[in-house]
């Protein structure tokens, strides 16, 4: 399952990754190396085996519907990026 | 007073042979006149660190000494802390004064520790040399040509160097167990569930691990029992009763049933690595322990299934990185893709942005079921085989590494041999299990660890384990030559 | 799977709704789903996706969804999962969104919806899973720019997702309505369509009778069942259309604007949507014991389709009336109150559905917003029947009412509404306007029975408004019919 400059494109972008064109090859490259490294999982007998997400198999606790967590909006807002008028700003959103 | 463990340096608190502030200065000045050489820390915080150690001395004199009272400890800069930068390696979070403190270093405030500062690790913990930080590579005091280790390499170099007598890392595959072999030092990453992630920067949720890194096990027990215990934050953190790990130190082992796995001793190991953990495991043999051979066939599929796993949750958790809320923000950003890609693109180095590259495309559509799924199944596999083994058993042992610390930049341009380095210490990340690396001596001049490895929970039993080593060896009290 | 042609078209309609679930704080989080709130009050460490920060489920969005799950006959997943939709949008703030996918907290149930002419119909729930909403972009008052509020974020959800069994914007509405019913009976969701409270997507294709289904198009921003309707029809004929000019349907997402009935394409992204779900690692698998179902089973409130069997029993409402009444708690709460009140159902049943719902909708108030109380109605209907008022004056008294003049009582007495009782005081003015008007006693002495019947009418108007209506109608006919006799 090789993957070429334009399946890193496609990642990329979905992914939200800047890739030039300088680097897209070398990249490429590398990610051929780690996905055929990968690979040997191929090699598995893996036919009737649950997949295992957590190591524990317990189950989520829950909790109670009680308000707990304070208002942070003094604390958050003077680390963001741009804000105003207690909101976060992002260059204009067209829908 | 740096030669000492922090089990020594408690009881020197309590007869009051030196005050926490004497104690803390004499670190602070430590870490100032020989950081330069390593690299250590990324933050230093000294002026908190004097005022918690004045209010250590004030309990101490109410007589109100908890278990670490008065202690300094350096955290690794994955851990949040309030009014602290805290930047995980990453030019991404260089800005980034955490709102909120994490779990681990509140339980640890909470028993009296003193935060030294922050120390430098590989990028968002993705790296085996330390190599991938934003700040810098932390350099190994054994030899400041080569790497720590990672990610919690700056964790283990301030310890080796003695700039710091205890500290905290985290271990997703093995970043708490190599950077302690490398330097010489013992590490314990606990049972996954058993310490709290509130406030620990995600890097592969369901790998991620807190733990301790001392001078020796007695002073890793020491940590584990502040760190330790539920926290009704982490849905993934579980309600088990905390054991008494410093009352189990002690304990004699014999009829103790060491496993020792057969590929943990591949006909590629390096002869002297081999060697010096078998002499590791002859040791407790004399003090009444039996070796069992014992065999985990899927723990070669690790290494795989790790680097599919890892990645692909990495992606996920990395998403938040956006240039919206927190963290960096591109400069002038022409409209929201731009924003995107742009403070990802300069946020991120370039390992951070290969596995989530990986982990992005083993996740999407067609790839899944070959990749993360199969993953997933392999996962299963090995959990059985240590499942099994521990049936046999009571821990297991081998090397904590294949080779010692490497010089820096020689694995650069070698990323998928880098990741192979992991193969003794990934299985164990992905069946959740406790482990511990501890010193058991030198190969060609550097350290080399020896593995540990528990049943769910055994924490203590490692502990123990460990610890009657370093009864019998001194193997944890060298000190590297030019930090003496 | 349709049940008419439109011009020789099937069309075929499926729902997916989201239901903002009435908890106290958030699915993930203990911060407040409270509304109306300077921006990002409520948005904790949690929904903001601050590192380190992790997700606890709420143990009441869990068994929201379990109840609505019981009161559709669904299969409750006893095993559910949660997982990450991971896309990048600024008003999401962790770059995915915790949903369910392949193991749901409801699997397969049903709905059944009466249609007007009396059919009753069964549509098909594939699946309803528990997810968390996404903050709000705001476009207004940013120069430019836009603003991010996420007070939102971490608001629980439950997503619907019906089977495509609806074959007109009748039976979506009427599919739409019983969900909203029963969300409302349940308690777990307030309803309250207009603040996105519960948001509706339809999907809409059609084919040709026996063709493969056509390429199907998403409508949103519908806010009110009444843009609901419109939405959909204006989309039917919008693919009728491009298809019987030979052009393809292509898919898309529609954004539909009420106040012009028009509809847009959404911009179209140039990638196609690779969400990458995947088991959330933060979270664990959620268990759903026997016991709890039974619990939460026992529990569960009086549904629509019960009350409205109850309504034809206990008050002898047509199907069709008491399915109306029945149609939302709120109404149901409204006309039992009235009914209760008022002594009388039948008569209560009639304002509640005649007079109060055109007044309603006029305003574009709901009922739970009525101007005139329950109470109030039951005071009126009471008047009505004791014969205090006649029903001309009930509608001035209710207008009055509703214009927040007070009680009925109050304003029948304010205004001296109250009918004329005295016989001899009628009589008097009776006997004045039969002599004021020789012509036209002459013509109705002239005339026959049917047509003295429509003539009488110019007699009693006379005496009503000599009476400023407040004589009894039955009364001043009966006693014209005396006097006008030959």
């Amino acid at each position: 399952m090789a993957i070429d400059s334009q399946v890193v494109a496609r990642v990329a972008h979905l992914a939200r990754l800047q890739v030039d064109d300088g680097e897209s090859e070398a990249l490429s490259e590398r990610l051929n190396e780690i996905l055929g490294m990968v690979d040997q999982l191929q090699q598995a007998d893996v036919s009737d085996v649950e997949p295992l997400a957590h190591p524990l198999e317990v189950s989520q606790p829950l909790r109670d519907d009680r308000v707990t967590e304070p208002d942070v909006r003094d604390k958050v807002l003077p680390i963001a990026p741009a804000s105003e008028e207690g909101c976060f700003l992002v260059p204009r959103v067209i829908e | 007073m740096h030669d000492k463990t922090l089990t020594e340096l408690r009881a020197g608190l309590q007869a009051k042979d030196f005050s926490a502030r004497e104690l803390t200065e004499h670190f602070l000045g430590r870490i100032q006149a020989r950081d330069g050489e390593l690299n250590s820390f990324v933050t230093v915080t000294g002026e908190q660190a004097l005022a918690q150690a004045d209010a250590a001395d004030q309990a101490i004199a109410a007589g109100d000494q908890r278990l670490l009272t008065g202690l300094p400890i350096a955290h690794k800069d994955i851990f949040c802390t309030e009014g602290v930068r805290t930047s995980c390696g990453s030019r991404m979070l260089d800005n980034f004064i955490a709102p909120y403190t994490a779990t681990v270093v509140d339980n640890m405030a909470r028993e009296g520790a003193i935060m030294l500062g922050k120390t430098n690790m590989d990028e968002f913990a993705m790296g085996s040399s330390n190599e991938t930080s934003f700040y810098g590579p932390v350099r190994n005091p054994w030899d400041t040509e080569r790497v720590p280790g990672g990610s919690s390499g700056g964790a283990a170099a301030c310890l080796a160097a003695r700039l710091a007598p205890g500290a905290t890392g985290t271990d997703t595959g093995g970043s708490i167990r190599q950077p302690a072999a490398l330097n010489g030092v013992t590490g314990l990453k606990p049972t996954y569930g058993r310490v709290s992630r509130w406030g620990m920067i995600a890097f592969a949720s369901s790998l991620d691990q807190a733990g301790p890194l001392g001078l020796s096990a007695a002073d890793c027990a020491l940590m584990l029992q502040a760190m330790a215990g539920h926290d009704d934050k982490d849905s993934t953190c579980l309600n088990e009763p905390v054991d008494d790990y410093l009352g189990a130190l002690e304990q004699n082992l014999d009829g103790l049933r060491i496993g020792v796995p057969e590929e943990f001793f591949p006909d590629n190991l390096d002869g002297a690595i081999a060697d010096n953990a078998r002499d590791a495991m002859r040791e407790l043999e004399k003090q009444g322990a039996k070796l069992v051979k014992v065999s985990l066939p899927s723990i070669k599929l690790s290494v795989p299934a790790y680097y599919v796993i890892a990645p692909a949750e990495a992606s996920s958790n990395l998403s938040r990185f956006d240039g919206v809320r927190f963290g960096y923000r591109c400069e002038a950003p022409k409209d929201l893709e731009d924003l995107y890609k742009r403070s990802r693109s300069e946020g991120f180095g370039a390992e951070v942005k290969r596995r989530i590259l990986v982990g992005t495309y083993a996740l999407s559509a067609g790839y899944y079921d070959a990749y993360y799924k199969r993953a997933q199944q392999v996962r299963r596999l090995i959990r059985d085989d240590f499942a099994r083994a521990f049936k046999e058993v009571d821990v297991l042992m081998g090397p904590t590494s294949p080779e010692t610390a490497f010089k820096l930049g020689a694995k650069a341009d070698d990323p998928v041999n880098m990741y192979m380095a992991d193969v003794f210490t990934i299985a164990v990340n992905l069946a959740g299990l406790p482990a511990l690396s501890m010193p058991s001596g030198f190969v060609d001049g550097l350290p080399a660890g020896t593995q540990v490895i528990g049943n769910y929970f055994q924490e203590g039993r490692i502990l123990n384990v460990a610890h009657r080593y370093q009864m019998a060896t001194d193997w944890h009290q060298r000190i590297p030559g030019a930090f003496q | 799977m349709s049940s008419s042609l439109h011009n020789g078209w099937e069309v075929v309609i499926g729902l997916e709704v989201h239901v903002q679930l009435a908890t106290r704080s958030k699915i993930f989080s203990g911060a407040s789903t409270a509304t109306g709130d300077a921006p990002n009050s409520h948005a904790s460490l949690i929904d903001l996706g601050m590192p380190g920060t992790l997700p606890v489920v709420n143990k009441e969005a869990i068994r929201n969804a379990v109840r609505f799950g019981l009161a559709i006959n669904a299969d409750i997943g006893r095993r559910s999962v949660f997982e990450r939709k991971n896309y990048f949008y600024p008003d999401l703030p962790k770059g995915y969104q915790t949903t369910q996918l392949a193991e749901p907290i409801v699997g397969a149930g049903e709905v059944v919806i009466q249609l007007e002419d009396g059919r009753e119909k069964t549509v098909r729930i594939h699946h309803a899973h528990l997810e968390e909403d996404a903050g709000k972009s705001l476009h207004e008052d940013f120069h430019g720019q836009t603003g991010i509020d996420l007070n939102r974020a971490g608001t629980p959800l439950i997503e619907i997702v019906s089977e495509p069994d609806m074959g007109n914007a009748e039976e979506a509405v009427a599919f739409a309505r019983k969900l909203h019913a029963i969300v409302t009976s349940l308690g777990v969701c307030d309803g309250d369509m207009s603040q996105g409270n519960m948001r509706f997507d339809v999907n809409i294709s059609v084919r040709r009778p026996g063709e493969p289904l056509g390429t199907r198009t998403e409508t949103k921003n519908l806010n009110s069942f009444r843009f609901m309707e419109k939405a959909i029809k204006l989309e039917v004929e919008r693919q009728i259309d491009v298809l019987e000019d030979g052009g393809k349907i292509v898919q898309e997402t529609r954004l539909y604007n009420g106040e012009t009935n028009t509809a847009r394409s959404m911009r179209t992204k140039e990638d196609a949507n690779d969400y990458r779900y995947f088991p959330c690692p933060d979270l664990l698998p959620v268990l759903v014991s026997e016991e709890e179902i039974d619990t939460l089973r026992a529990e569960l409130p009086e549904l629509p389709d019960a009350r409205q069997a109850r309504y034809v029993e206990q008050y002898q409402l047509s199907d069709y009336d008491a399915g109306l009444l029945s149609g939302s708690i709120a109404t149901a709460r409204y006309f039992e109150a009235a009914a209760q009140h008022g002594g009388d159902a039948k008569l209560a049943a009639n304002w509640v559905m005649g007079e109060l719902a055109a007044r309603l909708n006029s305003e574009d108030k709901d009922i739970a917003d009525s101007p005139v109380s329950a109470e109030q109605l039951g005071q009126l209907i009471l008047r009505l029947k004791d014969g205090t008022i006649s029903s001309k004056i009930a509608k001035q008294v209710f207008e009055a009412c509703w214009n927040g003049e007070g009680d009925p009582d109050a304003i029948i007495e304010a205004k001296g509404l109250k009918q004329m009782s005295d016989t001899g005081e009628l009589e008097k003015i009776v006997d004045q306007v039969i002599a004021d008007s020789p012509a036209q006693v002459e013509d109705y002495r002239s005339a026959d029975d049917a047509k003295r019947k429509k003539k009488i009418g110019y007699f009693v108007g006379q005496v009503m408004k000599a009476t400023q209506g407040k004589a009894n109608p039955q009364q001043v006919n009966q006693l014209l019919q005396q006097k006008l006799a030959p």
